[in-house]
């Protein structure tokens, strides 16, 4: 289960948890269906309560990126904890500005 | 390099078992009395190597993933991760960062990167059609 709130044409989703490969399809299925329905101007996922995150969270970022982009809106990730900050930059998601 | 511990997981490629993997492995460093970070690391660095036995390796079927995991006299971590799957063909394309064959899932391709960047050492041996193993080491620094 994820929290999502939608205002000002901001969706938020609040992640929480370990994200792994195993959780990231659902977590997929949730968010995508959210951005096809309400076509935010921006999509903010939020980190702060995630405990454990591997490469699938990458993809998942990745994913989500794309997603909201075909709909016109742009991708933020924010609070992300310390312990997640080695495999967000390794993984040069940066890059993208979502930051 | 005198083995002082050891010990030995076999369980079926679903990717359930992911989070029970790393969390298995991640109790059986902690006698080295492990900082979060290199415990965090650990755990990551398994959490990408079950997770390819269970996305490539078994990518066509259920299979057995194999961990076998040592901890030395000099406080060094070698956990040898295998499957008895596809195989890699190349193993060197295979380890480039962004490679993946799993697209369609939104693999990132960072898997390899990732083991390489959080372990000390990271060791592949593959064989079409027989299987991969991934041997990680990490040396737990003890803290002063």
């Amino acid at each position: 289960m994820i929290q999502t709130d939608y205002k000002n044409d901001v969706l938020t989703v609040y992640l929480n948890g370990e994200i792994d490969h195993n959780r990231a399809a659902n977590l997929r299925t949730t968010i995508d269906s959210r951005i096809n329905s309400l076509r935010p101007r921006r999509l903010e996922l939020d980190f702060s309560k995630v405990s454990f995150m591997d490469s699938s969270g990458i993809g998942l970022i990745m994913g989500r990126y794309r997603a909201v982009g075909l709909v016109g809106g742009e991708l933020k990730i924010k609070n992300i904890p310390e312990n997640l900050s080695r495999i967000i930059e390794l993984s040069g998601v940066t890059s993208l500005g979502v930051l | 390099m005198n083995v002082v511990n050891e010990m030995h997981l076999n369980f079926p490629s679903k990717s359930i078992n992911e989070s029970f993997a790393r969390s298995a492995v991640s109790a059986f460093v902690m006698e080295l009395d492990p900082t979060i970070g290199e415990l965090a690391d650990i755990k990551t660095a398994v959490s990408e190597a079950v997770t390819n036995c269970i996305v490539h390796g078994y990518r066509r079927e259920i299979g057995t993933v194999y961990i076998d995991a040592k901890i030395t006299e000099d406080k060094l971590v070698i956990i040898k991760i295998r499957d008895k799957g596809v195989g890699i063909e190349d193993v060197k394309e295979a380890m480039q960062p962004l490679f993946t064959t799993a697209k369609d899932e939104e693999r990132a391709g960072l898997g390899f990167a990732v083991m390489q960047s959080f372990m000390d050492s990271v060791k592949v041996h593959s064989v079409p059609e027989k299987g991969t193993s991934v041997t990680l080491t990490k040396k737990i620094v003890p803290l002063r």
